[in-house]
């Protein structure tokens, strides 16, 4: 139990609350019109592929109960994939398959599931068991992401992806959710993913959070987080830029993933991007987004590259764990 | 899509507070409705539905219509159907009759009367009707009499004859002569009595009466047997004396007779196919109004109410008017509390069924539902069925578990039990599918965080619902909504941080 925060202490801090975040930034960023593309990952697949921005290779859509049979063959030959409803949201319905072995396959957690299992997930990923309101739904098939060595340290069962929330085209604030056994392979932070914050300026950790709380090493692994560092941190970050001219949506979270091979390959885009991230990183987004909020149309429409710039300069942070070990050298001496 | 700007929102917000009590005032003042419960008396607007086919020729209509009687004081009454004449008959035995040259097709008569529950004892007397000469067949006649023996023998007088009658005749287990009636008048027990009272010189009849319960709709007359002595009277109910247990768990309703000598609830000369169906509403009016005549008023194009329209609609709108407070109340507890629903209404609905369960037996009997229906949902999940086609399985196992629930408390004599039918299966079945989904991927503790989120919301919608002061204002002013559907807008306007979010960011506290 942490008790109760102050209201005026959080609006001190500038943590973005859900009503303020749902009324002000998505409801006035994101016009509605614009939500299938995000909410429908096989849209989002073809919009950003057209604007030549990476993603994991598609194996094969599967799009009607009379195909669903057919996924055995499709996925015949590929070590590993991923498959995927178009509608989910926050990682529902996702299935890992890390590789094949006999007649089974396994998944990211080692669990072994039969033809029959693999089936019947893609004939409720149809039924719309994961999209919402039940709507039917399609299969996307993904080739499996290889896991940037960078993370070998930091991560079980499952690979790290890297959430950035850009507002009006600028980079505003970065997390790496990283899996735990907790999580159960999931990088979902309310599942026990750990959290970790990145600053913008330089790609380094600040903090890190599991299940609401501040810690310091992996749980799992027990490297210190402070440590971590994203590889390509620039080119990402122009990547997640990008996302916003494609989409237009002026409130987006982003996810990227580092591939072993192909380098950062973005993952989806989220219309609603949830507020742990500022736990994460132990800072609010208020200050932050009121700072873009007053820029001009034309601030706006400069290059990704020219936006990431200004945002690296505006929203370099602090690491919590310098001052750690800052304190923990005073104290020593 | 252009954010309206913020003063024509707070116009909007003091514009509709401005209408809500204005509509408020006016009614208070205009037509004095009290603006808080209990400094009023129970007024029961009662709406006589008559339905008959008719055959294009003169069709005359003789209905039965109430008096002043024990526990009630006539107000007003009145009639409609277009084309037709309407006439009074007063005297012994009121009836309003309906007269028409000419009439084709379905007919629907209206006739509404509002009653005033009043304690004043000052019973009115009712004279006797005549004696009837009963015409009985062997070898019932021979059985009757011997019941009439024996019960005249165990009695003092006219009233405890008829109570000794109607105890041997609803009793458990009877004799083979009373065996062989029950037998033969199966349904028709208040005649019989009537006959046999009459045959033994006893002025009886068979009268209807009307169970007044709010909001009732399409409901029937019950056959009550009535005994003079003389010019007292007294109205027996044999199904009280046959299921006392069943009676006992509730309070008595009103009982208001709507035919009281013996004569035919409805007559139609020149149509087929008649019936008679009861809507009903319970009012709480200040002493003044209710017994002043305020009908024309009430009726009147100018009155912003819904108190013009026939009983039947006012009694199905008197719930739909509590929606909007049950919708405040979860505005309230997810915008300002941030509590955690499964489904955002579902709730509300949940309230409703509370509201005519009961709050104790409405939760234990939704946790019971659930968690049956989770059990059985978790058998279906490895079937490995069809979206749509899971839901309808769950559908009828939801139907089958109330159904067993039901029947399980009614044989363990717990009749409150019986109510959980009143739950909202489809609801309760989309319930247990998502939750069970939830479970699967999020774990139980998810279930229960948001299970319980939406017990307590609609715990609160109930509280909120129930209370007779909501119900009184949310029926009687219309005002109510305009001042709800602003303080809607305004909390959609919110913009600060939900109670669950200070304990949620208070780890930045260090």
């Amino acid at each position: 139990m942490n008790g109760l925060i102050a209201p005026w202490t959080l609006a001190q801090a500038g943590m973005l609350g859900i009503n303020r975040r749902n009324r002000k930034y998505i409801g006035q960023y994101n016009p509605r019109s614009l939500f299938p593309l995000v909410d429908d990952k096989r849209k989002t697949r073809t919009t950003l592929s057209e604007a030549g921005i990476p993603m994991a290779d598609l194996i094969g859509v599967i799009d009607e109960q009379s195909q669903v049979k057919r996924i055995a063959d499709l996925v015949d030959g590929h070590q590993g994939f991923a498959i995927k409803p178009a509608k989910g949201s926050g990682g529902k319905g996702i299935l890992i398959i890390t590789h094949k072995d006999g007649e089974h396959w396994v998944k990211a957690s080692g669990a072994r599931i039969s033809r029959q299992d693999l089936v019947r997930h893609v004939s409720n990923i149809l039924s719309g068991l994961y999209s919402l309101g039940g709507a039917a739904d399609v299969a996307l098939v993904e080739s499996l992401i290889h896991q940037a060595p960078h993370f070998n340290d930091y991560t079980v069962e499952g690979v790290p992806d890297i959430r950035v929330i850009v507002c009006r085209g600028y980079p505003v604030m970065a997390m790496v959710r990283l899996s735990t056994h907790a999580s159960d392979g999931k990088a979902n932070l309310h599942q026990g993913a750990v959290g970790v914050g990145i600053d913008i300026a330089t790609g380094v950790a600040l903090a890190a959070v599991q299940h609401g709380q501040p810690l310091s090493h992996h749980p799992d692994t027990n490297k210190p987080l402070g440590a971590l560092t994203i590889p390509d941190w620039e080119a990402l970050l122009v990547m997640a830029a990008r996302c916003y001219d494609v989409t237009g949506l002026g409130y987006l979270g982003i996810d990227i993933v580092v591939d072993r091979d192909h380098g950062p390959l973005l993952l989806e885009l989220n219309a609603r991007p949830g507020l742990a991230i500022q736990l994460a990183n132990n800072a609010g987004l208020l200050p932050r987004l009121r700072r873009l909020d007053a820029l001009s149309a034309a601030d706006t429409r400069l290059t990704p590259e020219a936006r990431v710039a200004r945002s690296r300069e505006w929203f370099a942070d602090q690491s919590v764990f310098d001052q750690a070990i800052q304190t923990r050298v005073q104290l020593t001496e | 899509m252009k954010p309206a700007s913020a003063l024509s929102f707070y116009t909007l917000i003091v514009l509709l507070l401005l209408a809500g009590i204005t509509l408020i005032l006016q009614r208070h003042w205009v037509y004095e409705v009290p603006l808080f419960h209990g400094e009023t008396q129970t007024v029961w607007s009662v709406e006589a539905l008559v339905e008959f086919e008719a055959g294009n020729q003169p069709v005359k209509v003789s209905m039965a219509r109430p008096a002043d009687q024990e526990g009630f004081t006539l107000l007003r009454q009145s009639g409609a159907s277009p084309g037709y004449g309407l006439h009074f008959i007063d005297g012994p035995d009121p009836r309003a009759e309906w007269t028409i040259r000419s009439a084709r097709g379905v007919q629907q008569l209206y006739f509404q009367v509002d009653v005033l529950e009043s304690d004043m004892a000052d019973s009115q007397l009712v004279a006797p009707p005549p004696l009837t000469e009963p015409d009985w067949q062997e070898p019932y006649e021979i059985a009757i009499q011997r019941l009439t023996r024996e019960s005249w023998e165990a009695s003092a007088d006219n009233f405890s004859f008829a109570r000794e009658l109607i105890k041997r005749l609803t009793e458990e287990e009877s004799p083979q002569h009373i065996l062989l009636l029950k037998r033969a008048y199966n349904g028709r027990l208040p005649a019989l009595l009537a006959e046999i009272l009459n045959y033994s010189s006893v002025h009886a009849a068979v009268v209807y009466g009307l169970e007044l319960e709010d909001r009732r709709r399409r409901q029937l007359l019950t056959p009550l047997l009535r005994v003079w002595d003389g010019d007292d009277s007294k109205v027996f109910r044999l199904d009280e004396m046959k299921d006392e247990s069943l009676l006992a768990s509730e309070e008595p309703k009103p009982l208001l007779l709507w035919e009281q000598r013996g004569a035919s609830v409805l007559d139609v000369i020149g149509g087929e196919n008649s019936r008679i169906r009861f809507s009903m509403l319970r009012r709480e009016e200040s002493t003044y109004s209710a017994l002043n005549d305020s009908l024309p008023l009430q009726s009147s194009l100018l009155n912003f109410s819904i108190h013009s329209l026939p009983v039947a609609e006012q009694a199905m709108f008197k719930t739909i008017l509590l929606l909007p407070v049950g919708a405040l109340v979860v505005c309230l507890l997810r915008i300002l509390v941030g509590i955690r629903t499964s489904g955002t209404f579902m709730p509300v609905l949940i309230a409703i069924a509370f509201m005519q369960t009961s709050l104790g037996t409405g939760i234990v009997g939704f946790i019971l539902v659930v968690a049956a229906g989770l059990i059985v949902r978790g058998y279906l999940s490895r079937l490995n069925l069809l979206l749509v086609a899971r839901i309808s399985a769950v559908i009828i196992s939801v139907i089958a578990i109330i159904s067993l629930f039901s029947v399980l408390s009614y044989k363990l004599g717990l009749t409150e039990g019986l109510k959980v039918m009143f739950f909202p299966m489809v609801i309760l079945a989309w319930t247990i599918e998502r939750m069970s989904i939830l479970w699967e991927e999020e774990g139980g503790r998810e279930v229960m965080i948001q299970g319980g989120g939406s017990l307590v919301t609609a715990v609160l919608a109930y509280g909120a619902m129930q209370h007779p002061l909501v119900q009184h204002l949310t029926f009687n002013f219309m005002g109510v909504q305009f001042i709800v559907l602003a303080l809607v807008l305004l909390l959609g306007s919110y913009t600060g941080y939900r109670l669950f979010e200070l304990r949620r960011f208070a780890v930045l506290k260090r």
